[in-house]
């Protein structure tokens, strides 16, 4: 008997939801594995790397620090997967935030004037959707590839910020650390939570989730680019604009991650650095899939890969395993959800070995599928 | 003057060729219908499982071996979740990139900083005696050289055997070569595997011969600017060369500008790749008729053969 894919007449709601978690769960199967081939007991390794993270009070304060740029970007990125405008470049839109906010911090810091920090919001927020507004127009205009331009955009944006930091912004007393001197205390998000980094980013997230929901869920503008991104040419037909649906979908994702920029440099770091985000840029592409595009699923998912960050920084001091260890299990988990979404629209079913009909080819073996997991 | 020239003309096609495998490679793939864009993935993996190899056997040669596995591994994944599973290409293939950028930073952490060194190839000391080219191929590595092969084969499969000719009906039209019996998914595979393992290639090119260390992230967008390359190239072989050298050409202006003594600050050169890899592909694709007439035309769409 052979196994094939045979699709649903219905796209299966119960796989909608349960894909996210089946691929969570064999994350943890391969973290079992990774870590019994780094000559761990794989059940203790996974419970130290599960609790202690958030064993206290600053780490739960932590956990919630990282999500919130993933789950602001993350929201930002799905309004345009939602109409499949391809948005790669929030890591540079995310610089551009750190450049633009960092400007303001730097050079307006020592006044302490309270509009300082709305200031530097908006400018992130404008920074980052102009730096988005390049892909748009020549996606528009000139009917460039989005996904390229805008992550070679990236790329120049973090050689931009490189640049700052090692030369004109550099701190004079910072022992020539490539890093710029420590933000005025007026350029600081106020700390929500005492003896945590907790600060007001936090609140930026849960609007933006909100926001999100009703934009995507309740305007008719939400209804357009959905429409866009299940059936293009029927919303074409319908009179939807794709280049509003582009420009819409790239200024969402460029102005959250710029957002995200200035939350990172006012918040946590609290001064300029060349490395400001770790990969949020990319990881926040992982949060809004794994999320399945919704800002809720998005809230869990940028909770879920925050946590992933702070167990890789402990599995490097607990377990002795690299920090990338991360990344891996981040771009594994990806993978996963992508593999087993195919069973929302199909089921396998299995076919007697002597094939009777030449329609029912085999389109995935038993080793192909084990190969996958 | 005309030392000058050649070290400019041997740097340029050095800093090309890793583009020259990846774009080749991606051509092929997408030749047959399948848009992978995880190359910068699979050329991170190849970087690092060649540099590794190397480092471990002391021989170039199964680093590149290493690298060309490594990549099509990473083009498997990618064929089972976008051609067996259907799964939206473009979706598997940035999850593929970013997964791959993961593999390469977990299993390359004991190497980062460390470099390689290689016996100098036997090889180009031999070419080098030849009159004429001599003293071109004898500067630099057979991988180089090896490529300018690779673009004969590739063309030469594409347009004069019948294989090649099957795999742009499948890139076509699909369905018409599997009503003709043509084994879509099988095709699509094996140009898929192809793809990978010359992404591999490309990426073990880089730690081995190009800079001959690895760092977390060493293929730094070139795996995207191939990607980028092949619609420059509008599904030509040829141009992808050309490309992928003009490519080389302004990553080595840096070299040349520094060397000249120009005060331009090192990030300003070091970011003129990609506002050209975006420049070109603007003014490739405003021409919206020749993006049509060239893509082929099943270009990312899942095949289904029971419907």
């Amino acid at each position: 008997m052979r196994l094939r894919l045979e699709r649903r007449p219905q796209p299966s709601a119960l796989m909608v939801y349960a894909s996210p978690l089946i691929a969570v769960a064999l994350t943890a199967l391969i973290a079992l594995a990774v870590f019994a081939a780094a000559g761990h007991e794989p059940w203790s390794a996974l419970v130290i790397f599960v609790t202690a993270p958030v064993a206290d009070l600053y780490g739960v304060g932590e956990l919630l620090i990282k999500a919130a740029p993933l789950v602001l970007i993350g929201v930002g990125l799905a309004v345009g997967f939602r109409a499949n405008v391809w948005n790669i470049g929030a890591e540079g839109q995310l610089a551009l935030g750190v450049i633009s906010g960092g400007f303001l911090a730097l050079h307006f810091g020592v006044g302490g004037s309270p509009v300082l920090l709305p200031a530097m919001v908006l400018a992130g927020a404008v920074s980052g959707a102009l730096w988005a507004a390049i892909p748009a127009l020549l996606r528009t205009r000139f009917n460039a590839n989005e996904i390229l331009v805008s992550l070679m955009l990236n790329y120049v944006a973090g050689l931009w910020l490189t640049y700052l930091v090692f030369g004109p912004w550099r701190d004079p007393a910072g022992f020539n650390f490539p890093q710029s001197a420590p933000l005025a205390p007026a350029a600081l998000f106020p700390i929500l939570l005492e003896d945590t980094r907790l600060n007001i980013s936090v609140l930026f997230a849960l609007v933006a989730v909100a926001t999100g929901w009703v934009f995507m869920a309740r305007s008719f503008v939400g209804f357009q680019l959905r429409v866009t991104g299940l059936a293009e040419d029927a919303a074409r037909y319908a009179g939807f604009s794709t280049a509003r649906a582009v420009w819409i979908g790239m200024l969402a994702g460029g102005c959250t991650a710029g957002i995200a920029g200035v939350g990172e440099i006012a918040g946590p770091l609290g001064q300029i650095f060349p490395t400001a985000s770790p990969g949020y840029g990319y990881a926040a592409i992982i949060v809004a899939f794994v999320g399945r595009l919704h800002p809720l699923g998005i809230l869990l998912a940028g909770l879920l890969m925050s946590f992933l960050y702070l167990a890789g920084d402990s599995a490097q001091m607990t377990l002795g395993l690299s920090s990338a260890v991360a990344g891996l299990f981040q771009g594994t988990m990806l993978f996963l959800l992508l593999a087993i979404d195919v069973f929302v629209h199909y089921r396998v079913r299995g076919t007697p070995a002597v094939v009777p009909a030449p329609a029912a080819r085999p389109v995935a073996t038993p080793v192909a599928a084990e190969a996958a997991t | 003057m005309i030392d000058m020239a050649a070290g400019i003309l041997v740097a340029t096609v050095v800093a090309g060729t890793p583009m020259v495998y990846a774009a080749l490679g991606e051509l092929v793939t997408e030749r047959s219908g399948v848009l992978n864009l995880g190359v910068e993935g699979m050329m991170l993996c190849g970087a690092v499982s060649g540099f590794m190899a190397s480092t471990l056997t002391g021989s170039l040669w199964l680093g590149v071996v290493a690298g060309m596995l490594a990549g099509a591994v990473l083009a498997f994944l990618f064929g089972v979740l976008a051609i067996s599973f259907k799964a939206n290409q473009v979706a598997v293939g940035l999850a593929l990139a970013i997964f791959g950028t993961g593999l390469s930073s977990f299993i390359g952490k004991k190497y980062v900083g460390q470099t390689v060194v290689l016996e100098p190839s036997a090889l180009s000391a031999a070419l080098g005696k030849l009159p004429l080219v001599g003293g071109l191929l004898g500067q630099v590595h057979p991988l180089v050289w090896l490529s300018w092969v690779l673009l004969g084969a590739i063309w030469w499969f594409l347009y004069r055997t019948h294989a090649g000719l099957v795999l742009r009906a499948v890139g076509e039209s699909p369905r018409s070569a599997y009503a003709l019996g043509y084994k879509v998914v099988r095709i699509r595979y094996l140009a898929t595997l192809f793809g990978g393992a010359m992404a591999g290639v490309g990426g073990a090119y880089i730690s081995l011969v190009y800079t001959a260390l690895w760092t977390e992230g060493l293929v730094a967008g070139r795996g995207w600017i191939a990607v980028g390359l092949v619609v420059f190239a509008t599904w030509r072989p040829g141009r992808c060369l050309l490309g992928a050298y003009l490519f080389g050409g302004v990553t080595t202006a840096q070299l040349f500008a520094q060397g000249a003594g120009a005060r331009v600050p090192t990030e300003l050169m070091s970011a003129l790749p990609y506002p050209a890899t975006i420049m070109v592909l603007v003014l490739i694709s405003r021409d919206a008729r020749l993006i049509r007439l060239n893509v082929p035309a099943s270009l990312g769409k899942p095949f289904h053969a029971e419907s």
